[in-house]
């Protein structure tokens, strides 16, 4: 065998090369530039070094801002994976007409734009022409998104739940499918218990797409911003802001350009971090030598 | 242990059933005794896993029943039914250690903390999983995952049957072997009541006292391997087991013979249904007499081909249009032209419609 030796490879190497570099690497590099400078206009920056970055971690209302996400992301979690997984459950298997009508209503929440499920829930949670709203107001709830805190946090979980939920659902459901029937009828003949077959059959083999599952669920539910900015923009107060909507303000509202793009990389890391802990918090119950 | 009984039972996955051919399982009634260990045996799709199904409890038959030691059970849950079951493909629980997945269905049962561990323990052994007991399940090789699932239908002491669906299917040549034998041994340990399917014919006869040859949805015979090889029913099971399978020749029917292309060959003394259907002559290649022409009783033929087996040969030869084969030891001498070939009387099979008639 004669080898070659020449650098055409690279050739195949350098589209990818690029893609990466265009979508990824130059615009974080950009960030990371923009964080590292203060900026009064066009030809007019200073290098301050990691001042942005310090300014931002004393940063209150982005702490404020942060504890929020978090509560707000593990609310997501703790009830949307659950939920999902009771939905998956319930949902008739086979190729029925039943099942297709199912899948289609679970997917249509999914395909509606973010701004519009905003848009439906402000008008559907108005106390004057809102179903939801007048409803409550009718059995004598005071409910009113717009001046109480929790009532707008509720809202916007809920809208998110609905929003969500589907997904979650569609994923346990296709895991649920692998499953081969064999598995249910040992699990009968081992007179398994119904909590046993969930348990030591369903769950383990439903592992792989509960961590997408979470990954996604927690990933987007971080980056929130459409929905509360539709519906309260943020309030009231600052109730409903969560980073996102923090940082916007900071880097459309105040042009804060150099604190925005700390805040942008630091917010990255959070991002990062919490994603490799949920994953490798759920690799390795599945998989953990047990003793 | 249970006697299993069938008593007119049949299964159509059509809601209603109209032709023969809707049948998943045909009519059926049998009685499989106590303690001994049965191999259903056929091609696929031909009913074998319907009927174990039906007898499992995971599925209901569409018509009559089924009967453990004359208690119908036709309705009961294979819980209910006490049954043990192994699955072609290894079914284990993922998240167990290999001892948890063996005690499941002895825990699930309530059954005291120190029998489980005796017995897990002793089925262990007998599969040769005791050193992996504390490893995880997931973790090991489909052969040691085939054996747990196997362990879980073997590990409690008081099931009414264990059932084996081409337990096998995945397991290496060599493994399967010794997998087999291990089956075999503790079948006659404990006199198990096993039914093992299958479509592999030397799995049947090895395994089995006795095995039940199914066909597009009929058992075509039940018996012991011996009587399958010497008196086949059916021309299938001729066909199905031994290699190669029975020689079968269309003929008509003379008064004491056959006619097959003309040829008359001499037919067992037996009652012959004259009337109806369509006749076949059956032999198996290893009755079938080779010899010179002359002899008495024999036929000429013209011997076309010889295949040597290296324990035995297999001649093929022309009689009139039909091709036969016969097995011959190693030493006989194949005659070159004046070949003839002789139908010993009683292995002579005559078949109507094929199913055997004298």
């Amino acid at each position: 065998m004669d080898k070659v030796q020449d650098n055409r490879a690279w050739f195949l190497i350098i589209p990818v090369f690029l893609i990466v570099a265009f979508s990824a690497v130059v615009p974080l590099m950009t960030v990371v530039n923009y964080s590292v400078q203060e900026i009064f206009g066009p030809g007019q920056t200073f290098f301050v070094g990691t001042e942005w970055f310090e300014a931002v971690l004393k940063d209150d209302r982005l702490h404020d801002a942060l504890v929020r996400q978090i509560i707000y992301s593990l609310a997501v979690l703790l009830i949307e994976i659950p939920l999902g997984i009771l939905i998956a459950l319930g949902m008739p298997g086979g190729r029925s007409a039943k099942t297709s009508l199912t899948l289609v209503l679970l997917a249509l929440p999914l395909l509606i734009p973010f701004n519009v499920v905003g848009t439906i829930w402000q008008i559907f949670g108005r106390g004057d022409i809102g179903l939801l709203g007048a409803t409550f107001r009718a059995i004598g709830i005071d409910y009113n998104y717009t001046n109480n805190s929790a009532h707008a946090w509720i809202t916007v979980l809920v809208m998110d739940v609905w929003h969500w939920t589907s997904l979650v659902a569609l994923l346990c459901y296709a895991g649920l499918q692998s499953i081969p029937p064999a598995f249910y009828q040992a699990a009968k003949i081992d007179g398994a218990s119904k909590w046993a077959v969930f348990r030591y059959i369903q769950l383990p083999k439903m592992r792989g797409v509960l961590i997408i599952a979470v990954l996604l669920r927690f990933m987007d539910s971080f980056m929130i911003y459409t929905e509360p900015f539709v519906l309260t923009g943020g309030g009231p107060g600052n109730s409903t802001t969560f980073l996102s909507q923090y940082l916007t303000q900071m880097a459309v509202g105040q042009f804060d350009i150099g604190k925005a793009a700390a805040f942008s990389i630091v917010y990255f890391l959070i991002v990062l971090l919490f994603s490799f802990i949920f994953y490798t918090i759920i690799t390795r119950t599945g998989e953990g030598e047990k003793k | 242990m249970a006697t299993i009984q069938f008593d007119n039972l049949g299964h159509s996955y059509h809601p209603h059933p109209s032709k023969p051919e809707d049948y998943a399982l045909r009519r059926l009634s049998q009685e499989w005794e106590d303690g001994k260990a049965y191999a259903l045996l056929g091609p696929s799709g031909c009913g074998k896993s319907t009927l174990l199904n039906i007898i499992s409890g995971l599925l209901v038959p569409s018509e009559g029943r089924v009967l453990f030691d004359g208690l119908d059970v036709t309705r009961c849950t294979p819980e209910e039914r006490n049954i043990a079951q192994v699955f072609q493909f290894p079914v284990i629980y993922d998240t167990m250690t290999v001892y948890e997945n063996l005690a499941f269905p002895l825990r699930n049962r309530k059954v005291p903390e120190a029998d489980v561990d005796r017995r897990v323990r002793q089925v262990a052994e007998a599969l040769d999983l005791t050193a992996d007991l504390k490893k995880r399940a997931q973790r090991l090789t489909p052969d040691a995952k085939q054996k747990i699932s196997m362990g879980r239908g073997l590990v409690r002491s008081d099931v009414a049957a264990i059932l084996f669906d081409e337990p096998l299917t995945v397991i290496d040549p060599h493994t399967k072997w010794i997998l087999r034998r291990k089956l075999r041994q503790i079948h006659e340990e404990y006199r198990l009541t096993m039914i093992y399917v299958t479509h592999d014919q030397v799995e049947a006869l090895t395994f089995a006292d006795k095995v039940a040859v199914m066909y597009e949805g009929a058992m075509v015979q039940l018996g012991t391997p011996q009587e399958l090889f010497e008196n086949p029913e059916h021309t299938f099971v001729g066909y199905f087991i031994g290699s190669p399978g029975i020689n079968l020749m269309p003929c008509t029917l003379g008064n004491d013979h056959a006619l097959v292309d003309g040829i008359a060959i001499p037919l067992p003394d037996r009652a012959v249904p004259t009337v109806g259907g369509k006749f076949e002559l059956g032999i198996r290649p290893e009755f079938l007499e080779l010899t010179r022409s002359g002899s008495a009783g024999a036929i000429p033929v013209q011997v076309t081909g010889v295949d040597d087996l290296g324990t035995s040969k297999l001649a093929t030869v022309r009689l009139g249009s039909q091709t036969l084969k016969a097995r011959l030891s190693e030493e006989q001498e194949i005659p070159a032209l004046d070949a003839a070939i002789r139908f010993p009387t009683r292995w002579t099979k005559l078949y109507r419609d094929s199913h055997l008639v004298g």
